[in-house]
């Protein structure tokens, strides 16, 4: 099932009942997959045509009326567009409103440099008050939409529409401030965020065929993140790799370093080297951003000699 | 309870020169131009109550120029929102009363403002809002004119007459002046009325927005508007720094300009007609 079918559900499940949680829109239902529940809510849905900012602060007068904004469009325009009206209408104010982006990094594909995101997480994060949740499949996501719903205060969900291999199984038990452990191991941690986790996965499997034992944590919460669980990992292995479908700058690399200022523990990174996007189908892009498999074995190979 | 709606806007003005001839220095001279529509709103037109600040349903007035702040303290002061000593408080670290309005901090505010066009835009959605609840609440709204030169302003126009909120009456403080000059030498807005209109707003263009009379009528006028299915735009065309001769002589400089104490009490004897 697609990422944006399991949201477009679990909003449908929360506005059945809630008439309180609204949706706002920017010319972009049928992309985010939400387009064909307006039929079912015309008193909770609105499109507020290509007019981002007004969007979301319009959603920052509604949540001052007792109302749950969501708000979607794609992650450059939920997220650099909107910088202003998120940090003032919507965090400085303290509104209740979700901020969703959809085709985060690479998975913007053929649309190329102009709508590829690789500095959303860098610019939600310097907002104060922004929590930023990025789902690795559906099982987290439909573990997370109540409770990010049921969150009092803006949340920034960095969202891949499409299809995405299960990490997780049915039972998992979501909580949105804590990390997931996919792998223990002794060797190094390698911090995942996004879709890129099941990669990271993979290159597990090849690291433990050279002796390598890597241990995997899932960071879908980028902010506030997982201090404890991310202290107590890089002091357990010695060694780290981040590995991230975003800037190098700004983003799950950056936080976890903040977190680790003060460990003797080489970092390594795997990510979007500060530059822009390009046009391209997702295993061009993989290659041209470094995104695969293949540089995720190898810079785990060198955060393990660095220790 | 009725009110002598031009001693309200003499105790305004005062109160705004108190503090912030207190402080120092301010935005006076925005916040002198709106008294006579704040006056309008809180002593006569709206439905509210300063004891129970978060009523349901009630009116709401939402300052989208922010910086006007001290003017709606003033206002909120004497109309019972909290002490008047409080208004000394203005811009001191730890106030209530920060320079640009705030929900979080002052009672009586219903929302955050000082970006400018933000403000607009969030009470689009609080007259929406007010639509879907059915509460019958009015959605007051108060843009500069400076402002008006943000892309939002017009987002914003454009969501709320496609959306019929005629439960929205908006002003412009149309005082043709801005930090850098005047508007028509910055980057003019004219013809205001007619943008409005083919907007798809109700426009009642005030001859002049610090004549409490006119503003009353225009927003007795604009309320009729309800059923119309269409917001309404009150153009307030009022003078920057209106009630003290020498801030208004400042012209453009009086937008963020020092007050001495002095010059406050000299200014409160002006309002007053004593000197």
């Amino acid at each position: 099932m697609e990422m944006r079918a399991v949201y477009a559900e679990c909003l449908a499940a929360m506005m059945k009942q809630d008439k309180h949680v609204v949706l706002l829109d920017a010319d972009l239902g049928k992309a985010s997959g939400t387009l064909g529940l307006r039929k079912d809510f015309p008193d909770q849905i609105f499109d507020c045509g290509v007019a981002e900012q007004d969007m979301a602060s319009i959603a920052a007068g509604l949540s001052s009326y007792g109302f749950k904004p969501w708000i979607e469009s794609f992650t450059p325009f939920a997220t650099r567009r909107i910088c202003d009206q998120v940090a003032i209408s919507i965090s400085y104010a303290k509104r209740n409103v979700k901020i969703v982006g959809t085709d985060p990094g690479i998975a913007a594909e053929l649309n190329g440099g102009t709508h590829m995101s690789m500095e959303d997480i860098g610019v939600m994060r310097s907002i104060p008050g922004v929590v930023i949740f990025e789902p690795v499949d559906a099982v987290q996501l439909r573990a997370a939409m109540p409770v990010l719903n049921a969150y009092e205060g803006p949340v920034y969900v960095r969202l891949f529409r499409k299809e995405l291999p299960d990490v997780f199984t049915e039972g998992y038990k979501f909580d949105l401030f804590k990390a997931d452990t996919l792998k223990e191991g002794k060797d190094l941690t390698i911090f995942v965020s996004g879709f890129l986790t099941r990669d990271v996965l993979t290159a597990a499997g090849q690291l433990a065929a050279e002796g390598i034992d890597a241990e995997v944590i899932n960071i879908h919460t980028i902010k506030p993140i997982d201090r404890e669980a991310v202290i107590a990992s890089a002091r357990k292995t010695g060694a780290v790799l981040t590995v991230e479908n975003h800037n190098v700058i700004g983003g799950l690399q950056s936080a976890v370093l903040e977190a680790l200022a003060a460990e003797k523990v080489p970092v390594c990174a795997v990510g979007v080297e500060d530059r822009f996007g390009e046009v391209g189908k997702l295993p061009y892009l993989r290659e041209a951003m470094g995104l695969t498999v293949e540089n995720i074995v190898a810079h785990a190979r060198k955060a393990v000699s660095l220790k | 309870m009725n009110y002598d709606l031009k001693e309200v806007c003499k105790d305004i003005r005062c109160d705004i020169m108190t503090c912030i001839g207190h402080l120092g220095v301010g935005h006076i001279g925005g916040c002198l131009s709106i008294v006579e529509a704040l006056a309008v709103l809180y002593f006569k037109e709206m439905n509210i109550d300063p004891a129970q600040p978060k009523m349901a349903g009630r009116d709401r007035f939402i300052c989208s120029k922010g910086h006007a702040g001290p003017a709606v303290y003033a206002t909120l002061a004497n109309r019972g929102y909290f002490d008047k000593k409080e208004l000394l408080t203005l811009n001191q670290g730890g106030t209530h009363l920060p320079s640009h309005c705030d929900m979080n901090l002052t009672t009586g505010i219903d929302m955050t403002t000082g970006s400018l066009g933000q403000g607009f835009s969030c009470a689009v959605g609080v007259a929406l809002g007010s639509k879907l609840e059915k509460d019958g609440a009015t959605i007051y709204a108060m843009i500069g004119d400076g402002e008006s030169q943000e892309g939002q302003i017009w987002e914003a126009a454009m969501f709320a007459a496609a959306k019929k909120l005629d439960n929205l009456i908006a002003f412009t403080d149309y005082n043709r002046m801005q930090i850098d000059g005047t508007t028509m030498e910055v980057n003019d807005l004219d013809p205001l009325a007619e943008k409005w209109s083919a907007f798809g707003w109700n426009v009642i263009d005030v001859e002049d927005g610090n004549d409490v009379e006119q503003v009353e009528e225009a927003v007795a006028h604009a309320k009729l508007g309800r059923g119309s299915e269409k917001p309404t735009m009150i153009i307030l065309n009022t003078k920057k720094g209106c009630g003290v001769r020498w801030i208004e002589d400042l012209g453009t400089g009086n937008h963020n300009c020092p007050v001495s104490e002095e010059q406050a009490a000299a200014a409160i004897r002006e309002i007053r007609g004593e000197d």
